[in-house]
């Protein structure tokens, strides 16, 4: 049996869905995609308000019309309506009256043109949110830690482009897919990492939400992508640990110290099932080889086998895929499970010029955590006091102190 | 929908291109936008930037200088004009062109009444 609120989520998420269709549906025609969510707005509220108390209607689409059109006509006998609003609503009325149950489903081609290449990159999240799950600017810029002025003017600026710059609403040609499939998940795998990232924020739990929600959407639609299956095992594996991630009086709890009977075994079985599917289609991107050391961590915590060398070995590979310093770092503390601290030091010095990891909080982390371990205890103490200092996450940073702490005690007990 | 296509060219780079291939090139690719039909002109090109002159008129007053608008390493150099349903669409004719890999090729709409 459904809880009230479940029923009430649920009722949140058909709203957003219909409306996510019916704006990727008039957009898809008009490359107005301003117009098309102004034209729906105020019906789209009123559905927010009231499907999760009374229920959804049989037909959440034609509802959604019903009220823009009733809405449009008061407007009308105001003098206040916009033409703009009328040639949306003619769209969503010709294509309701033909296929009152079934509008044709754009939202793989509003995705593609949201996550255009001529959209600036920081703007693709945002707006695939955005124009998908109708999440308002507010929301969004809470999620992304902007104000929510500088969201605003951030879609503003990228849905005029998409009318003005004569972006596309189609899936790219199969020779240019891969590449264009990629910005879609970069864009949508930024909005999960960032909700992932900010720990213990009510925006970011929901944002983590609407990611895996754009995952399984984007799965859905593209079932023989083995990457898009990919991502979404990925963000499944690192979902079911949510709960595990954090201690009593909530502290921070690293992964090799979870207590795996706090996991969600559902997640992990889906994410192993999506695993098992995307490497039967042969070749492995970076999500799936990503996903694939989510599953060797899990079994490795389930059964206790000792299996460090397949994880070293997947960040072997992953770097042959891109030249992210991140994978260095991931693959040095691997490294130091499988040979020693020192192993995975002189690793890391390899990376250490990067500006990239100048700012990087896990970096200093790592670092900091590794020098301890090879009793380079001055340095550890200096590398996590920047970790403590990049963190924006207060468990975080207490943790950080408890390592600091350790390093005390240790070297006053010599 | 109609875009200009601007060419901006790095000088430097152009001046040590194999002429003979570059101009081949060009040949090839004005017969390509020929071919596609109205709407399609063959580029125009310009003189190099140092024979710019550029004029602005202030309160009345107007100065005359010599050189360009924009003293950049990539310097307008041309332009061609295009018919193509949309930007996907102008993205592939930027490509083609043979000026892309000596410089950048700008692509702006051209206005139309109802905008």
């Amino acid at each position: 049996m459904a809880t009230a609120s479940e029923a009430a989520r649920m009722a949140e998420r058909v709203a957003r869905e219909s409306y996510g269709r019916l704006v990727a549906f008039v957009s898809a025609r008009t490359r107005d995609v301003a117009a098309a969510e102004d034209a729906l707005a105020e019906a789209f509220a009123t559905a927010l308000r009231v499907w999760p108390a009374e229920g959804v209607p049989r037909n959440p689409a034609a509802w959604l019309l019903t009220v823009a059109r009733r809405r449009h006509i008061d407007a009308v006998r105001q003098w206040q309506a916009r033409r703009a609003d009328e040639e949306q609503l003619r769209f969503m009325a010709d294509e309701l009256n033909e296929a009152p149950d079934d509008i044709p489903d754009q939202r793989l081609a509003l995705m593609f043109a949201c996550a255009h290449p001529a959209i600036e990159p920081g703007a693709r999240a945002p707006l695939i949110l955005q124009t998908l799950l109708g999440l308002n600017a507010a929301d969004i810029a809470a999620a992304f830690l902007v104000s929510p002025a500088t969201m605003g003017q951030r879609l503003v600026r990228a849905k005029a482009r998409i009318k003005e710059a004569g972006i596309p609403f189609r899936i790219p040609e199969r020779e240019e897919l891969p590449g264009r499939l990629d910005a879609v998940l970069e864009a949508i795998y930024a909005a999960y990492s960032k909700a992932w990232g900010e720990i213990g924020e009510a925006a970011s739990a929901a944002l983590a939400g609407d990611a895996i929600w754009l995952a399984r959407l984007i799965t859905h639609l593209l079932p023989d992508e083995p990457e898009t299956q990919g991502m979404l095992a990925l963000m499944l594996y690192t979902e079911a640990r949510r709960a595990a991630r954090r201690g009593p009086e909530d502290t921070y709890v690293p992964l090799e110290k979870q207590d795996p009977g706090l996991w969600d075994d559902s997640l992990i079985e889906d994410a192993e099932a999506l695993l098992r599917e995307a490497s039967s289609r042969g070749a492995s991107g970076r999500y799936q080889i990503e996903a694939g050391i989510q599953s060797a961590h899990v079994v490795r915590r389930l059964t206790g086998i000792n299996n460090w060398q397949a994880v070293v070995a997947l960040y072997d590979h992953l770097r042959e895929l891109t030249d992210s310093p991140v994978v260095a770092l991931n693959r040095a503390a691997a490294l130091s499970e499988l040979e020693s601290p020192a192993a995975a030091l002189a690793a890391l010095d390899a990376v250490a010029d990067d500006r990239r990891l100048v700012d990087y909080q896990p970096y200093w982390a790592t670092r900091g955590h590794l020098l301890a371990l090879a009793g380079r205890t001055a340095e550890a103490r200096q590398a996590l006091t920047l970790a403590i200092g990049l963190a924006s996450d207060s468990a975080v940073r207490n943790y950080l102190r408890g390592l600091i702490a350790g390093l005390n005690e240790a070297s006053d007990g010599t | 929908m109609r875009f200009m296509m601007l060419i901006h060219h790095d000088e430097a780079a152009l001046a040590a291109a194999p002429k003979q291939e570059l101009w081949a090139d060009y040949g090839a690719f004005n017969q390509a936008l020929a071919k596609a039909g109205t709407g399609f002109t063959a580029g125009e090109r310009l003189a190099g930037s140092k024979s710019a002159t550029t004029v602005r008129v202030r309160s009345g007053k107007n100065t005359v200088l010599d050189g360009p608008y924009a003293d950049t390493k990539e310097q307008f150099a041309g332009y061609f004009l295009i018919d193509v349903p949309d930007l996907d669409a102008a993205i592939k004719w930027a490509e083609r062109c043979p000026s892309a890999k000596y410089g950048a090729i700008e692509m702006r709409p051209i206005e139309t009444a109802s905008q």
